[in-house]
């Protein structure tokens, strides 16, 4: 008889089969009419500028990073989440275990959360904020004048 | 006899994607549907009656798209992409337990694909595994739009993950167990997760939101600023495939709220009701009407999710990147941690004090 995860091969099989039939269906089904125009590279209208493998903020690579070292500390809290409350496990101890474990994840918690403060304090997690840009357009005439001009044609609005 | 178990596994994988499957294409129904009572006009009505057969033409229309790939792409990468995402999406839907059981000719059989004793961790994984269609794509594409769509969601992924799954190690510190059936049998009674998790809820319910790329979160494909982000070179059924696995996975990730703080099939009265039911029907025809009506307990809750993630779409603008970035690390990790700290207090403090007053 299948396992358990015999039955999720099974479940990847049979969504594989699914996408390949939907693929293979609609590829029978649509027309097929390339030319060079359809083919080109989409930048808004644009005729396309080199490669698209440009350069990123490297704030993402370091992002990556430190997602690394939690996503390791999440894989070792995981075992220890399920043996954590065990009733057994703390009826043989006096209680004494629930302590014991609580104590010993708030060190190996507590030394990350330093390196996340560190890479805080640092300024690693903070983004460029976008700074909105006022245009400023030399004219002749003063800005009091537009204003006047905005607050005589401003459209009335009538309080209900 | 194991020909038999294995042809009802058979069928039971079926209808669970048949059932995913039909749910998702609803979905797109549902979600404009709502979007026209929330912008107060009526959304698809022209084809069927209330416009009931809108999905099936979408499909239709998917299926006749003429489909190309760019000549710069990177052909079989190009493909694999909305490949990968489907089939992350699809997968996920295996381990959820729909149901309790159902009783046919001496054989008991859950409603649910595969009981794994490991189905948190086995949903967890693959949800992480979803950010790979998603980047395959976006780099195959040789878009700049799409590159830059990819690493937005990537990166907005991986830093939600963390806090999903923090909050994750917070249920599991209360029910020490990784299945998620046992997790909702200990909810039975109205004992439900949410009363004693409130923000573990709230910080898993907003990373699913990131996880999923739904609005507000949705800023891989943020038209104003990056066309359609990482799908921008994808016409025909590849695109299709991408917001498909988007509204799957919005299923699969209001299920699992469900199941893991809202007790899953588990519903006021339900040992009442079954009681009432096997006496009236004998003890397997009860069984298993009760058992349907838990299922449908659940799929209400499942489906009260999707609809609250189209309730936000349509309510809460678009973050900005640095604004995303500093919630999900700024505040959402540490809450997470705290929220860590005050359950294992709770459990090794509180639990004792409540059940001795209890008993």
């Amino acid at each position: 008889m299948l396992s358990d995860f015999g039955i999720i091969l099974l479940f990847i099989l049979a969504a594989i089969v699914l996408i390949m039939v939907v693929l293979g269906a609609s590829r029978l089904l649509r027309p097929n009419r390339p030319n060079e125009e359809k083919l080109t590279t989409y930048e808004s209208g644009e005729e396309p500028l080199g490669n698209a493998n440009v350069q990123f903020n490297v704030r993402f690579y370091v992002v990556a990073l430190v997602f690394v070292l939690f996503e390791v500390e999440l894989i070792f809290l995981f075992p220890w989440a399920v043996v954590f409350g065990n009733v057994d496990l703390i009826e043989q101890t006096d209680g004494r275990w629930g302590w014991f474990a609580l104590a010993e994840m708030l060190v190996f918690v507590g030394m990350l959360t330093l390196g996340l403060a560190y890479a805080w304090r640092k300024g690693y997690l903070d983004w460029v904020r976008p700074t909105p840009q006022v245009p400023h357009t030399p004219s002749p005439v003063p800005p009091a004048l537009y204003e006047q001009l905005n607050e005589k044609y401003a459209p009335k609005v009538k309080v209900p | 006899m194991e020909l038999t178990e294995f042809v009802i596994k058979s069928l039971v994988i079926l209808v669970i994607f048949g059932l995913t499957l039909l749910i998702a294409m609803y979905s797109t129904y549902g979600e404009r549907k709502v979007a026209g009572f929330i912008q107060d006009r009526l959304g698809p009505n022209r084809a069927g009656p209330f416009g009931i057969l809108q999905p099936l033409a979408d499909a239709g229309k998917m299926f006749f798209k003429e489909d190309f790939i760019p000549a710069q792409a990177n052909k079989w990468l190009f493909i694999a992409g909305p490949c990968l995402a489907m089939l992350t999406a699809l997968m996920t839907s295996a381990v959820i337990p729909f149901g309790d059981s159902i009783r046919y000719d001496g054989l008991e059989v859950a409603v649910q694909a595969v009981e794994a004793n490991i189905g948190i961790l086995y949903v967890f994984g693959i949800v992480s595994l979803g950010v790979y269609g998603v980047m395959v794509g976006g780099w195959a594409s040789n878009n700049k739009f799409s590159l830059l769509g990819a690493i937005r969601a990537a990166s907005q992924n991986i830093s939600y993950e963390i806090s999903m799954g923090l909050s994750i190690v917070a249920i599991l510190m209360m029910t020490g167990s990784l299945s998620i059936r046992e997790i909702i049998e200990q909810q039975h009674g109205g004992n439900w997760n949410i009363w004693y998790q409130p923000l573990g809820f709230i910080i898993f319910i907003t990373c699913a939101f990131a996880e999923c790329n739904r609005t507000p979160f949705d800023l891989p494909e943020c038209e104003t600023e990056l066309v359609g982000g990482y799908h921008t070179e994808y016409s025909s059924m590849k695109l299709g495939f991408y917001l498909f696995a988007e509204y799957i996975n919005m299923f699969i990730s209001s299920a699992v709220i469900s199941a893991l703080y809202f007790g899953g099939y588990n519903y006021p009265g339900m040992d009442w009701v079954y009681a009432q039911l096997t006496s009236a029907f004998g003890d397997v025809a009860g069984h298993n009407v009760a058992t349907l009506i838990g299922t449908a307990a659940f799929f209400a809750k499942a489906l009260f999710f999707v609809f609250f993630y189209m309730w936000v779409r349509w309510t809460l603008p678009r973050f900005r990147y640095d604004q995303l970035m500093n919630l999900g690390w700024k505040n959402l990790i540490p809450l997470a941690i705290l929220n860590i700290v005050i359950t294992g207090t709770g459990v090794l403090f509180l639990k004792p004090i409540i059940t001795a007053l209890l008993n």
